[in-house]
């Protein structure tokens, strides 16, 4: 596959959820279009109902699309969707495997589907199970796993074909933070060997250590997409927090009326900067006025005033 | 032999999961036709078939041993995949299937090898069973190969369309219960159709499972109702004409995908 075809195209998608229950349509998808390129590592951001799940899910071939166009590897999903779907692995938000069945059978059972025979899909589903720390209980029924395992089972599942394309449906949702961490190398790892990756979710600071590339989604639509550097330095929202030596008197903070700086306590100045200002300039000007600065502290979560920001509107 | 064709091996995992799963349940798959029949055989054949006068020359209980027999192949194998197909939409396993590149003709293949399967465990279970109480005599092996084999494929199907549609598990309960108990009791299990009135003789040959129930039983005693070839006409058509729709409905992914 030439390297210059992109993993996934989506040109102007569109989905509406029929009416039902005494419920009016629902518009999930208003025409989204993406491009991701071979071996990427793609961050779906969205708050819930934004249509992240619906995206994903018509890649995946779970969802009808009411319009546009999905390419996979070049393949057209509609045109070809068995050979469009070969090249895709789905970790999915819901647990949906068999809860009476084995671990070990789930992984086994789902390349077979696939086309891999069981005598190929053994020691593959092995080494699956052993790297995502499974194998001790490859012979338990899946409904007795905890939630962690649960989710590392799902991800075993969806990698037995050696798929090209991983896509994550918020994949570490309830999980606790050392095994959040330890799936987070696991996907940087897969990422590194080239596996291109889709991943929806909720955590911020996930998408801001893990992804290539951010994509927020909101009602349906893309309203913005870029690395996190370029959202940042696009949309203007580098927050730092100013710790100054004295008290700030608010007839010096007049001074500053044309620069984006709020009084948060006594001591502390929270100071946005406006589109081209450097940290500097901006310090300068406040030091003008008098104002002595003890430290700059950064205000947080950068990617998580963006996603707000944007979200909100 | 090692299957090579990504296609034979996502038919053969789906048929395998399937066959693994109604032998390591055995109990509720393969035990309640066998305690079933048996009570029929003994109240029917036995106790109440000893006072009824023989049919086409048959003891009465030899005479409806290959349609009780049929009547199990018919519920098991609608049963199969009602059940079976249904629960995986439900508990969404099913996407499991949905994601993979298996085409959708593959797919029902898979789900409707598991009903037939089930079809013909279930056949040799209550035939075992009812040597108990009767002998056999076999006219033609084909023919009862054949009868049930489209029997238990038709059938297949049909669970599979009623599961497609269903939205509740009280939903895949109404067909058996409403349509599929009432036309097998009515198909010519427990009579010949010459011994009624001509009006319900009539209204007897719209019911399919009369057609099936009877070149099952010719395949045992040599007799039946009807014509041979028009039984298996019905049967043939009735399977195309699900088979088609089924794979349509399959392929647009109705009462699968949102």
């Amino acid at each position: 596959m030439a390297e210059n075809i992109p993993a996934v195209r989506i040109d102007g998608l569109k989905k509406t959820y029929a009416a039902s229950n005494k419920q009016p349509p629902v518009e999930a998808l208003k025409g989204v279009s993406l491009t991701i390129t071979q071996g990427e590592f793609l961050a779906l951001l969205g708050p819930n109902g934004a249509g992240k799940t619906t995206m994903i899910g018509i890649i995946a071939g779970l969802v009808n699309k009411t319009e546009g166009k999905v390419e996979v590897q070049g393949v057209d999903a509609t045109a070809n969707p068995d050979k469009a779907k070969s090249f895709i692995g789905v970790v999915p938000q819901e647990m949906n495997f068999d809860i009476f069945e084995k671990v070990f059978e789930i992984v086994v059972t789902q390349a077979g589907y696939y086309g891999i025979s069981r005598t190929e899909a053994i020691p593959k589903a092995e080494q699956l199970l052993k790297d995502l720390g499974l194998w001790e209980k490859k012979d338990t029924q899946a409904q007795f796993l905890s939630g962690g395992m649960k989710r590392r089972l799902l991800i075993a599942r969806a990698l037995v074909h050696e798929p090209k394309i991983l896509l994550l449906d918020e994949p570490t949702a309830g999980v606790d933070v050392e095994l959040r961490r330890g799936m987070w190398d696991f996907l940087r790892k897969l990422s590194s060997e080239g596996t291109t990756i889709v991943l929806t979710t909720h955590y911020l600071e996930e998408a801001e250590l893990l992804a290539d590339r951010v994509a927020i989604i909101n009602h349906g639509i893309i309203i913005e997409e870029g690395t996190v550097k370029e959202l940042i330095t696009k949309l203007n929202y580098v927050t730092l927090l100013l710790d100054t030596v004295e008290p700030v008197k608010d007839a010096t903070l007049v001074l500053l009326r044309e620069m984006n700086v709020k009084k948060i306590d006594q001591d502390t100045l929270e100071l946005t900067l406006s589109p081209g200002q450097t940290v500097n300039e901006a310090i300068r000007k406040i030091a003008a006025t008098g104002i002595q600065i003890a430290n700059v502290r950064n205000a947080g979560s950068r990617l998580e005033e963006i996603f707000i920001n944007l979200t909100k509107k | 032999m090692a299957l090579r064709s990504p296609i034979l091996v996502g038919y053969y995992t789906m048929v395998r999961k399937d066959v693994v799963r109604m032998l390591r349940i055995w109990g509720q798959t393969l035990l309640p036709p066998a305690v079933t029949m048996a009570l029929y055989f003994a109240i029917f054949g036995t106790f109440i078939g000893s006072q009824v006068a023989a049919i086409d020359g048959y003891p009465y209980i030899q005479f409806i041993v290959p349609g009780l027999v049929m009547m199990a192949v018919i519920t098991n194998s609608y049963m199969n995949t009602v059940f079976s197909f249904y629960f995986a939409k439900w508990q969404k396993t099913f996407h499991e299937i949905l994601v993979s590149p298996m085409p959708s003709w593959a797919v029902v293949a898979g789900y409707v090898s598991g009903g037939v399967v089930r079809g013909f465990l279930t056949a040799i279970v209550v035939i075992a069973v009812s040597l108990f109480f009767t002998k056999l005599t076999v006219f033609s092996f084909a023919i009862i190969f054949g009868a049930a084999f489209l029997t238990s494929f038709l059938f297949s199907l049909l669970g599979l369309i009623n599961a497609m549609y269903a939205k509740s598990f009280d939903a895949i309960n109404i067909v058996p219960t409403f349509v599929l108990t009432p036309l097998t009791y009515l198909g010519g299990i427990f009579y010949s159709i010459d011994q009624l009135p001509e009006f319900f003789r009539i209204i007897s040959l719209f019911n399919p499972i009369l057609y099936m129930v009877n070149a099952f039983r010719y395949g045992f005693l040599g007799v039946s109702d009807v014509p041979l070839s028009l039984a298996f006409g019905v049967m043939g058509v009735m399977t195309v004409v699900a088979f088609g729709t089924v794979l349509y409905f399959f392929s647009k992914g109705s009462g699968m995908k949102q």
